[in-house]
C-alpha cells in the first residue's frame, strides 16, 4: 500500500514538472512566432502585428484560438489514420527532448548519463511526422515535400551527430549537466573556442534539421506550395508550426548548453564584472543565450535566399561532414597531448 | 516489371510563383524536368478585340490593362501607332515627358520583378525594400493622370495634362500628428519635377541596397548562376528581346537602334550580358534601373528648363480646353464630336514599337477610315520567352524552373491579352 502511494506520489511530481516545463515551452512558441513577425517585420520596414492587444501582444493568441475553430479537412483519398497521427508524430518528439534539457544546476526533469544520445534520437524521430504527412497526404506537392525533408534530415543527422562526437570527446561524457560543468571557468572556457568549427556546423544542421530558411526546401513555398503540410488546416496544421517553433527553440537551447556554457555566466572568473553579475540566476544566461541563436534565426530567414535542394545536399555531404571530421582529428590530437587550456 | 513512369505535376494556374495563372504541366524524373509545358489563355480578356469595337481614343485604357505593371509603355506604343497613321507627332515637351514617364514605368515594372524573383528564390526581404521605392514612383503616376496604376495619361498628340506644380500632400490623421506629417512631406513641397529629382538623387543608393543582399550572396549565385542558358544565336532564333536578349550578349535596344520620340538626344548605355543566365538576366535590370534613373535626371532637367505645350493644337484629334468649350462654338463641337465619335484615322496599316521593360512591345493597327480600328494585333515581349520556357528548363529542378519562369519576366495580363 505504502509503495502504491510512493508511486502515486512520484508520479504527481513527475507530471507537474512536466507541465511546468511544457506550459513556458508552449507560450515561448507562441511569442516566438510574434517575435518573428516583429523582428523580421522591422527588417522589412514593415511593423508587424500591433491591432490584437497593445502593440499586437495577443496576436498569437488569436491566431490559435482561429485555427482551432477551423474546420480539419481531410483529403478524400488520403490514408486517413496516417493523416491524423502525422503532427502527433511529429509534435510529440519536439516536446519529448525538453526531459533531459538542465535549465540551471539543479533544475532537470531526468538527469541521465545518455542526455546527449537522447536528444539526439528524438531530433532524428521528428523526421517521421513529416514523412508520414507527405506520404499520407496523398498529394504530389506534399510527397515531394516529404521526400526533400527525408533526405535532408539524414544527410544534416550525419553532420550533426558528428558535431556532437565532437562534444561528447571534449567533455567526456554524454550527460547534459556534466557537459555544461565541464565549461565552466569563463568565456574563453566554453566549447564554442575549441570546436568552433564544430560548432558552426551544428547550428548550419540545426537550421537544416528544423526546415527553417535557408534551408527549408521541405516547404519551398514558392516552388512545391507548403511542401509536406500543404493539405493540412485548422489545428493539425498549427501543430506542425508548433512543433517547428518548438524545435527551434530546442535547438538554439541546445547549442547554448553545448557551445556556449548553458547556464554559466559570461563573466566567470573576470574581477570586477563577475562579482557584479553573481546574483543573476543561471537560467537566466540559459535564456538569454537561446534568445540570441533564436534571433539569428529569424535573421537569416529574412537575409538569405532559399537553397536549391540538391545543392543542400552537397552542402551538408561535401562541406559539413568533411570539415567536422577533420576536426574530429584536430580534435583527437588536442585531447591526446593535453592542450592548454581546455584539456589541460 | 512494373513499368517507371515519369511524374506530372500540375503547377499552377493557383501556385505562389506562377507569376498570375500560368498552368504549367510538368514532367519530372525525381526533381528534374523532363518536360514544361506553360497552358496560356486563362488570363485572355480579349483586348484586341474589345479595340475594334470602340473609337481609338476609347482603347488606350484596354492597353494599360495588358501588362499591369508597365502601364505607360503600353498606352506609348498604341498611341504611336494612332499618331504614325495619322501622320502628327506630339510637342517636343510631351515628348521628353513620355519618355520620362517610360522610364518611370521601366523602373517601376523592374522593382517589381525583382522583387518577386528575390520572394521566388526565398528572398523575401527584396520584396518589401522594392515596393517603398515603388510607392514613391506610384504618387508619381497618381500626380499626372489621377490613377496608380491604369493611368491612360498618353493621348494621340501628347500627353493628357502638363506636370503639375504642386505635390499632393499627407494629411494629419489618428495615425500620424504633426511631425510625422512633416517629415512624410518632405519631399512634397515642391513640384512634381522635384519629386521626381529627388527621388532620383536617392535611388542608385537603393540599388546599392538590394544589390548588397543579392548581388554576391552565394546562395543567390548559386541559385542562378548557369540556370536556364541561352545563347546568343537562339535568343535571336527564339524571337527574344529586351533585357531577355541583352542578357544573352545581343546588343539590341529599340532605344538606340530605332530611337522614338527623344531617345536620340539623351545619353545612357545598354547593359548586355554574357552568359545569358539567370544571374545575367537579374545584372542586366539591376543596370538598367540605373541607367533608367540617369535618363530621368535628363529629362527633369529639360523639362524644368523648358516649359510649354504638352498637347497639339490639332483639335480633330486633341480636346480642346474646358475654359474654351463653354466659350466657343466650334471648341464645343469638337469636344462633343471627339467624345463620342472619337476622330477617324486614314486607311492604311502601321506598326509601331518601342522598348517595353519587358522587351519589344508593338502595335500592329489596321485601319480603313473609320474611327475605330479594322485590327489591332498586340506584340506582347513576354510571349516568345514563355514558349522557350520548356527549352530553357529542360534538365533543370522544379526550383529552377521558378528561378527561370521569374528570370523572364513574366506578366500574363500581356501574354494571354
Amino acid at each position: 500500500m505504502v509503495e502504491y502511494v510512493q508511486y502515486i506520489e512520484t508520479l504527481i511530481w513527475v507530471l507537474i514538472k512536466i507541465f511546468l516545463i511544457l506550459i513556458p515551452l508552449i507560450l515561448g512558441v507562441a511569442y516566438l512566432m510574434y517575435a518573428e513577425r516583429k523582428v523580421v517585420g522591422y527588417m522589412q520596414c514593415r511593423i508587424g502585428p500591433n491591432r490584437v492587444g497593445i502593440w499586437g501582444l495577443l496576436q498569437p493568441i488569436a491566431d490559435v484560438i482561429k485555427l482551432l475553430c477551423k474546420e480539419i479537412i481531410i483529403p478524400s483519398v488520403s490514408s486517413r489514420y496516417l493523416f491524423i497521427i502525422a503532427p502527433v508524430l511529429t509534435i510529440a518528439p519536439a516536446l519529448a527532448a525538453w526531459a533531459v534539457i538542465p535549465f540551471s544546476p539543479h533544475l532537470v526533469l531526468a538527469n541521465i548519463n545518455a542526455g546527449l544520445l537522447y536528444l539526439f534520437a528524438m531530433s532524428s524521430l521528428g523526421v517521421y511526422g513529416i514523412l508520414v504527412a507527405g506520404w499520407a497526404s496523398n498529394s504530389k506537392y506534399a510527397f515531394l515535400g516529404a521526400m526533400r525533408s527525408a533526405a535532408q534530415t539524414i544527410s544534416y543527422e550525419i553532420a550533426m551527430g558528428f558535431a556532437f562526437v565532437g562534444v561528447l570527446m571534449a567533455s567526456g561524457s554524454l550527460n547534459l549537466q556534466d557537459i555544461v560543468l565541464r565549461q565552466q571557468g569563463g568565456i574563453w572556457h566554453w566549447f564554442w573556442l575549441p570546436l568552433l568549427p564544430l560548432f558552426l556546423v551544428y547550428w548550419i544542421s540545426g537550421v537544416a534539421e528544423t526546415n527553417r530558411a535557408p534551408f527549408d526546401v521541405a516547404e519551398g513555398e514558392s516552388e512545391i506550395v507548403a511542401g509536406f503540410h500543404v493539405e493540412y488546416s485548422g489545428i493539425t496544421f498549427a501543430i506542425f508550426f508548433l512543433a517547428e517553433y518548438a524545435n527551434m527553440i530546442l535547438v538554439s537551447t541546445i547549442a547554448a548548453l553545448l557551445f556556449l556554457g548553458g547556464w554559466l555566466s559570461p563573466f566567470e572568473g573576470i574581477p570586477v564584472l563577475g562579482h557584479l553579475f553573481a546574483w543573476v540566476p543561471g537560467i537566466a544566461w540559459l535564456l538569454l543565450k537561446t534568445c540570441c541563436f533564436l534571433f539569428l534565426y529569424l535573421w537569416m530567414r529574412a537575409t538569405f535566399p532559399r537553397y536549391r535542394y540538391d545543392q543542400i545536399m552537397r552542402l551538408g555531404w561535401k562541406i559539413l561532414i568533411p570539415v567536422t571530421l577533420v576536426w574530429l582529428t584536430v580534435l583527437g590530437l588536442a585531447i591526446e597531448f593535453h592542450l592548454k587550456p581546455w584539456f589541460g | 516489371m512494373t513499368e517507371i513512369r515519369n511524374y506530372t505535376v500540375n503547377f499552377g494556374p493557383q501556385h505562389p510563383a506562377a507569376h498570375g495563372v500560368l498552368r504549367l504541366v510538368l514532367e519530372l524524373d525525381g526533381e528534374v524536368i523532363q518536360k514544361a509545358d506553360p497552358h496560356v489563355g486563362l488570363l485572355h480578356r480579349a483586348t484586341e478585340k474589345l479595340a475594334e469595337s470602340k473609337p481609338y481614343n476609347q482603347s488606350i485604357g484596354y492597353m494599360d490593362r495588358l501588362d499591369y505593371v508597365s502601364m505607360m509603355c503600353n498606352e506609348h506604343a498604341y498611341v504611336l501607332a494612332m499618331e504614325k497613321l495619322l501622320g502628327i507627332k506630339p510637342p517636343i515637351r510631351a515628348q521628353y515627358i513620355r519618355v520620362m514617364y517610360d522610364e518611370i514605368t521601366r523602373i517601376l515594372n523592374h522593382l517589381l520583378w525583382l522583387g518577386a524573383y528575390g520572394l521566388d528564390l526565398g528572398a523575401m526581404t527584396v520584396f518589401l525594400y522594392t515596393f517603398r521605392e515603388r510607392e514613391t514612383l506610384v504618387d508619381c503616376y497618381e500626380a499626372v493622370s489621377g490613377s496608380r496604376m491604369h493611368a491612360t495619361y498618353y493621348r494621340p498628340g501628347g500627353v493628357y495634362r502638363d506636370l503639375p506644380l504642386q505635390m499632393p500632400k499627407y494629411q494629419e490623421s489618428r495615425w500620424h500628428n504633426k511631425n510625422d506629417i512633416a517629415k512624410l512631406n518632405e519631399n512634397r513641397e515642391g513640384t512634381l519635377l522635384d519629386f521626381i529629382w529627388d527621388f532620383t538623387e536617392d535611388f542608385p543608393q537603393r540599388i546599392a541596397e538590394y544589390e548588397t543582399l543579392l548581388t554576391e550572396n552565394r546562395i543567390w549565385k548559386q541559385r542562378t548562376v548557369g540556370i536556364g542558358v541561352v545563347s546568343p544565336e537562339r535568343a535571336l532564333q527564339l524571337g527574344f528581346s529586351g533585357p531577355m536578349l541583352r542578357s544573352s550578349g545581343v546588343a539590341w535596344d529599340l532605344r538606340k537602334k530605332q530611337p522614338y520620340e527623344v531617345y536620340d538626344k539623351l545619353d545612357f548605355d545598354i547593359p548586355i550580358g554574357t552568359n545569358g543566365d539567370c544571374y545575367d538576366r537579374y545584372l542586366v535590370r539591376v543596370e538598367e534601373m540605373r541607367q533608367s534613373n540617369r535618363i530621368i535626371r535628363q529629362c527633369v532637367e529639360w523639362l524644368k528648363a523648358n516649359p510649354g505645350s504638352v498637347m497639339l493644337d490639332d483639335h480633330k484629334v486633341t480636346p480642346p480646353s474646358r475654359v474654351n468649350m463653354k466659350n466657343d462654338m466650334e471648341s464645343l463641337i469638337h469636344h462633343f464630336k471627339l467624345f463620342t465619335e472619337g476622330f477617324c484615322i486614314p486607311e492604311g496599316e502601321a506598326y509601331s514599337v518601342v522598348e517595353h521593360p519587358k522587351g519589344e512591345f508593338g502595335i500592329y493597327l489596321i485601319s480603313d477610315g473609320a474611327n475605330k480600328p479594322y485590327r489591332v494585333k498586340i506584340r506582347a515581349a513576354g510571349f516568345p520567352h514563355l514558349a522557350a520556357l520548356d527549352e530553357m528548363s529542360r534538365g533543370h529542378m522544379i526550383a529552377d524552373v521558378v528561378a527561370i519562369l521569374s528570370s523572364q519576366d513574366i506578366v500574363f495580363g500581356e501574354i494571354d491579352r
